[in-house]
């Protein structure tokens, strides 16, 4: 059963007959499972890995590392949950080491993403500081890579 | 100029070039070509593996290295044979790391033949088999295995070709060409007549890890094989390392001592960058594998169904990279029916007949290549038998 998942993961687009054929799963049972996926939540959604540089769409990303202050009793939660809300922010994690949270940003401009850092994220109760990475290029994002592949070398026909 | 007038080896000239060498020449002369030809992975070799043998030419590993192999490769490799099969060999004397499969048969069958002995191959076989027995002055005895049995290696077929002279049995499982895996019941049925008929078993286990029904059976770890058995692996197909030509060759040790003293003298050691790259795709390229594998095994789904329907049939393969279809309903033979595909579809398989003449009326595909390009192969494959 996993391997639906791997087929779905690596081609959101395949079909039912397809991954019946690709794992040897019977249709109505591959069918049946993906929807019971859907359900509880293990397929949240279908998607494409866009590499919008390539599409020529000036996107402006950068990587914040947060410093949270702690308190007595709460834990990042509540703290998480409040930057994460942000339509702005594309993924909050926590982390270990001399941070705590590390979020990705997103914004047309590098002004938009700075001017939402210094104003929205710095402002938020108990964050205390803000450490941010511009993104310069993606080699790969998501497992996929972005670079060019390499030539297919191989002779036409071998023993 | 007086040219030379003695004979050339009277040996080699008799043995035919290979039949795989017509069809590269003509599918290289075209564009546009899907191939379905190639014995080889579509992947690279796991980048781990590349950047330690990039790292190990930055550092000096240049040289020539212990005639067996970097003792640290043979360990590993004895240790992955052991924890994976339960097979045991000891990496100081009964292992050793060659060029390849190829130099390991090599080795093998001259350490073990004398002139006018016998090997049965059973066929369709992968196309060197043959021709390395005689260069090493045996005599292929060929026994055509049943395709409506899915090419299994039935012990009685292969006992009534036994004779006096018969040395040994030369066999690769799972099979290039048919992609069939042996049973390890069939496999102990095999060493039982090993042992009556004084046999060796060489074993070319080189698809070990493309298996795709439960795990691979080597030849050695049926009871009674171990004693008169050669295991010849590598790390070409597992880890899509055929370039790097490095292989190995386990046998009890009186034999393998004799297959040390023909490498120490000819090849000498395999390529050291190419053992330090072999022995980190051992230690860290075990998740790339079973990608690697879990993607054939989809494409293998797809194209043996695909074929299906074409009216193609072929035992359901289960291991390697290929299937051998039938083409026998297209009233083509072999050759006709690749070359006219190859000319008029532009889709390139190999001719059934190259591995021997029970292949005829049987191409070789290999799913080696990505799904568009299979699905597309089967689409071009539909439209030259329509």
């Amino acid at each position: 059963m996993r391997e639906i998942l791997t087929v779905l993961e690596a081609d959101a687009h395949a079909s039912v007959e397809r991954i019946a054929t690709l794992t040897g799963i019977d249709e109505a049972g591959v069918r049946e499972q993906i929807a019971a996926w859907e359900a509880s939540g293990v397929i949240r959604r279908y998607k494409a890995v866009v590499d919008w540089d390539r599409f020529g769409d000036q996107r402006v990303t950068a990587f914040v590392d947060v410093t949270v202050a702690p308190e007595r009793g709460r834990g990042f939660d509540d703290v998480a949950e409040r930057i994460a809300r942000f339509r702005e922010i594309r993924a909050v994690h926590l982390v270990s080491g001399a941070q705590d949270l590390r979020v990705e940003v997103e914004g047309s401009s590098m002004k938009e993403v700075a001017d939402f850092v210094a104003q929205k994220l710095s402002g938020i109760d108990r964050v205390t500081a803000t450490d941010t990475h511009f993104l310069l290029r993606r080699y790969k994002d998501d497992g996929q890579l972005l670079i060019d592949p390499e030539p297919d070398q191989r002779l036409s026909v071998t023993p | 100029m007086t040219p030379p007038r003695k004979p050339f080896s009277q040996i080699v000239e008799k043995v035919p070039p290979s039949g795989i060498r017509k069809f590269f020449d003509l599918a290289q002369s075209m564009q546009g070509v899907i191939s379905l030809g190639v014995g080889e992975p579509d992947f690279p070799t796991p980048w781990s593996a590349r950047e330690a043998a990039i790292h190990a030419l930055e550092h000096g590993a240049t040289t020539y290295t212990s005639n067996s192999g970097l003792l640290a490769l043979r360990e590993a490799v004895c240790t992955d044979l052991a924890g994976r099969y339960g097979v045991r060999y000891r990496a100081e004397d009964e292992c050793l790391i060659t060029s390849g499969v190829s130099e390991g048969l090599d080795l093998t069958l001259r350490a073990l033949l004398n002139p006018g002995d016998e090997v049965i191959v059973p066929e369709p076989s992968y196309v060197a088999y043959a021709p390395c027995v005689a260069f090493a002055g045996g005599i292929p005895v060929p026994v055509a295995l049943d395709p409506a049995q899915a090419y299994r290696m039935d012990p009685e077929l292969i006992g009534a070709a036994v004779t006096e002279r018969t040395k040994a049995v030369l066999f690769g499982s799972p099979s290039n060409p048919t992609g069939s895996a042996q049973s390890a019941a069939d496999l102990t049925a095999l060493a039982a007549l090993a042992v009556e008929r004084d046999l060796w078993l060489l074993s070319d286990e080189i698809y070990d890890r493309l298996t795709y029904h439960g795990t691979h059976t080597p030849a050695s770890s049926v009871p009674g094989a171990w004693e008169r058995t050669v295991l010849l692996g590598g790390f070409s197909k597992s880890y899509a390392m055929t370039g790097w030509r490095v292989g190995y060759v386990c046998a009890p040790e009186p034999l393998a001592r004799l297959m040390h003293r023909i490498h120490q003298y000819t090849m000498l050691c395999a390529p050291h960058m190419s053992q330090i790259a072999a022995l980190e795709a051992m230690r860290t390229a075990q998740g790339d594998v079973e990608e690697m594998v879990a993607d054939y095994d989809r494409r293998r789904r797809l194209f043996a169904k695909g074929l299906d329907e074409l009216g193609l049939t072929c035992p359901e393969p289960g291991g390697a990279f290929y299937v051998f279809p039938s083409i026998r309903t297209t009233g083509m033979s072999s050759q006709e029916f690749a070359e006219g595909l190859l000319e008029q579809e532009r889709v390139a398989v190999v001719p059934g007949d190259v591995f021997g003449p029970s292949g005829e009326g049987h191409v070789r595909c290999s799913y080696a290549t990505s799904l568009p390009q299979l699905e597309q192969a089967l689409e071009r494959i539909a439209r030259f038998i329509a």
